[in-house]
């Protein structure tokens, strides 16, 4: 497929189809509807099927299920209807089941606004659902990584048997942009017929259960303990940009859409001979700490700009520990930080 | 007249386990007549089944197919991902009335209206069992349950709700009928109903609904035999047995 134009949903939709996923369960939630509707006309037709849920959380649970036969499965919505998924992501968790999840975030808290956010920070990296768990989270910045991250987080689920987010802002959803949608080869990925439901017979009649009871505590902890051994793995999985940091004094954090205006931002200081870089983290969980470590002592300052009121800056400041001050900037409520508020926020802390 | 039967454990029984269920409640029937049908239409390996939250969580311990956990309420939507993703495999969900008539009550309607083509066993003791005896939305009128310790008040609680009868309201075609297991009579038309609910989905005929007036001895605070003979003369007027729908 040429590059062509597409908004930010469209793209994401056809990009999961082009890696596999044939199956689809969502509900309306404005400002991702388009994916739903993409997906509705076109998964009939190549032999798969698109549920309109009665909610989100049927969808999720629908997910559950279609995951469970170690089929290919997405669903997408946007915060509040995250907030209802929360309950079946973490049993998708608990239960080792890959999925992938689109977050198109709009402002909150409660049913907030329709306008880009990325105030679901805190609820996609930290949990939302109940329980320890995590989900691997990827943080496009333009069209084109979120067509390749939407691909490749089917082939990280199953990898992992473990649901993936793609994080993405209202503004990712709505824009257009050329992109340019391949048709995804997987690598080797692990079989599902050791686990999948439906594969008992391949299986020599030995049944599959997937469950997260387990009512004796030692059982419990020991699953818990498996599931955080994973998640370690999963740090391999930790991916960011470094932008001018070689010689940077001052250091931008920023991710998704933010970044791309931070860039703008640094692009601008920087010809005023301002020793300026950006660390873009590209998977929010597993979160780049130790490269933002290694560059905190030769910083004078870190400034972390986000499109909420200060929650990725949590794990700046674990990641810095205190080898250079960390400030932050930020806006809510569907209103994006501008080039110059960034280069004047910068300009202020020189 | 000399004929001998030897009653066996179904082969869908796992082999060598034994049931945490209280001394005469209607699961463990429930659980066999679903092992006996497995059997006979031969299905085991291509059975998946969904665990609800409630008494039956653990069901999976005793019925020998594939199963995956459902949270509370939200089976009938797991097992619509289930068996859109498997439609060569034969799916059910085994809910309890506080999972399908309070929790899921949204998933459960609109799994039938959708008419997905699976199976949904519906157990009615009119409680809560697992978490000790708490008012159900099956609760009948002046029964008394934990948080209605004066019997159910319709004024404050509302009335029973017939889940068939709601159901059956629904254009979608399906197969919805309630039975129970109070006495020998009834759990032989139950395992003709439950039977026929798995031979539709093999014929892949839509949504079939079996309602199971069942019984909870232990929260009920009665023998067995008398919690049956309670479901028998409390629980069937309130809940009449019959077809509320069927496929032409």
């Amino acid at each position: 497929m040429a590059r062509v134009l597409m908004k930010g949903t469209e793209a994401i939709a056809e990009a999961a189809i082009q890696a596999g996923c044939k199956y689809f369960f969502g509900y309306p939630i404005t400002p991702q509807n388009e994916i739903p509707e993409y997906m509705s006309g076109k998964l009939p037709k190549i032999g798969g099927a698109y549920v309109q849920a009665e909610s989100e959380v049927a969808a999720i649970n629908m997910v559950m299920g279609g995951g469970s036969t170690g089929t290919r499965i997405m669903t997408t919505s946007s915060s509040p209807g995250i907030s209802l998924m929360s309950e079946g992501i973490s049993y998708i968790a608990g239960c080792e089941i890959p999925a992938v999840i689109v977050n198109v975030m709009r402002g909150g808290p409660g049913l907030g606004g329709i306008l880009p956010s990325q105030a679901d920070y805190f609820q996609s990296t930290k949990g939302g659902g109940n329980g320890d768990y995590r989900l691997l989270v990827l943080a496009p910045s333009t069209l084109q990584e979120a067509v390749e991250l939407t691909q490749e987080a089917f082939d990280l689920a199953e990898k992992y048997r473990n649901p993936v987010m793609i994080l993405a802002d209202g503004f990712m959803g709505q824009m257009m942009e050329a992109v340019e949608i391949k048709e995804h080869v997987s690598g080797d990925l692990p079989p599902r017929e050791p686990w999948a439901l439906g594969c008992m017979g391949e299986r020599g009649s030995k049944r599959s259960i997937l469950k997260s009871l387990y009512l004796n505590p030692e059982d419990l902890e020991k699953h818990n303990i498996k599931l955080q051994k994973k998640y370690r793995e999963m740090d391999k999985e930790v991916r960011s940009e470094s932008y001018l940091c070689d010689d940077a004094e001052i250091l931008v954090a920023a991710f998704g859409t933010t970044a791309r205006i931070a860039r703008s931002a640094i692009n601008n200081l920087r010809k005023e001979g301002i020793r300026i870089g950006m660390v873009r983290p590209i998977t929010l969980y597993p979160f780049p700490t130790q490269t933002i470590r290694d560059l905190a002592s030769s910083l004078k300052h870190v400034l972390v700009v986000e499109m909420n009121m200060g929650q990725m800056l949590e794990d700046v400041q674990t990641a810095v520990c205190g080898k250079a001050p960390v400030s932050f900037f930020g806006h809510a409520g569907g209103i994006a930080p501008s080039v110059k508020e960034i280069e004047d926020r910068v300009r202020s802390i020189l | 007249m000399n004929e001998i039967k030897i009653y066996e454990r179904p082969k869908a029984w796992a082999e060598g386990v034994h049931t945490h269920y209280c001394p005469g409640c209607g699961h463990g029937i429930l659980h066999r007549l679903i092992c006996e049908i497995i059997d006979e239409l031969g299905i085991q390996n291509d059975t998946i089944g969904t665990a609800p939250v409630g008494c039956a969580a653990l069901m999976y311990d005793y019925i020998d197919v594939d199963f995956c956990e459902a949270a509370h309420g939200r089976a009938p939507a797991l097992a619509t991902g289930i068996k859109r993703t498997r439609p060569d495999k034969i799916v059910f969900t085994y809910q309890g009335d506080g999972d399908l008539a309070s929790i899921g009550t949204a998933e459960i309607i609109h799994v039938a209206n959708r008419g997905e083509k699976l199976t949904t066993v519906f157990i009615n003791n009119a409680i809560y069992g697992m978490t000790g005896g708490q008012m159900a939305p099956t609760t009948l009128i002046g029964q008394k349950a934990t948080t209605c310790p004066f019997g159910r008040d319709p004024e404050l609680a509302g009335y029973p709700m017939r889940m068939c009868e709601m159901l059956a309201t629904l254009e979608t075609p399906g197969f919805i009928t309630r039975v129970s297991v109070a006495r020998p009579k009834y759990i032989i038309e139950a395992k003709k109903a439950i039977k026929k609910a798995f031979q539709n989905q093999i014929e892949g005929k839509g949504y079939s609904f079996v309602e199971v007036l069942s019984n909870c001895p232990t929260n009920w605070g009665m023998t067995p035999v008398q919690a049956f003979e309670w479901t028998e003369s409390t629980m069937i007027p309130h809940y009449p047995l019959g077809v509320f729908k069927d496929f032409k």
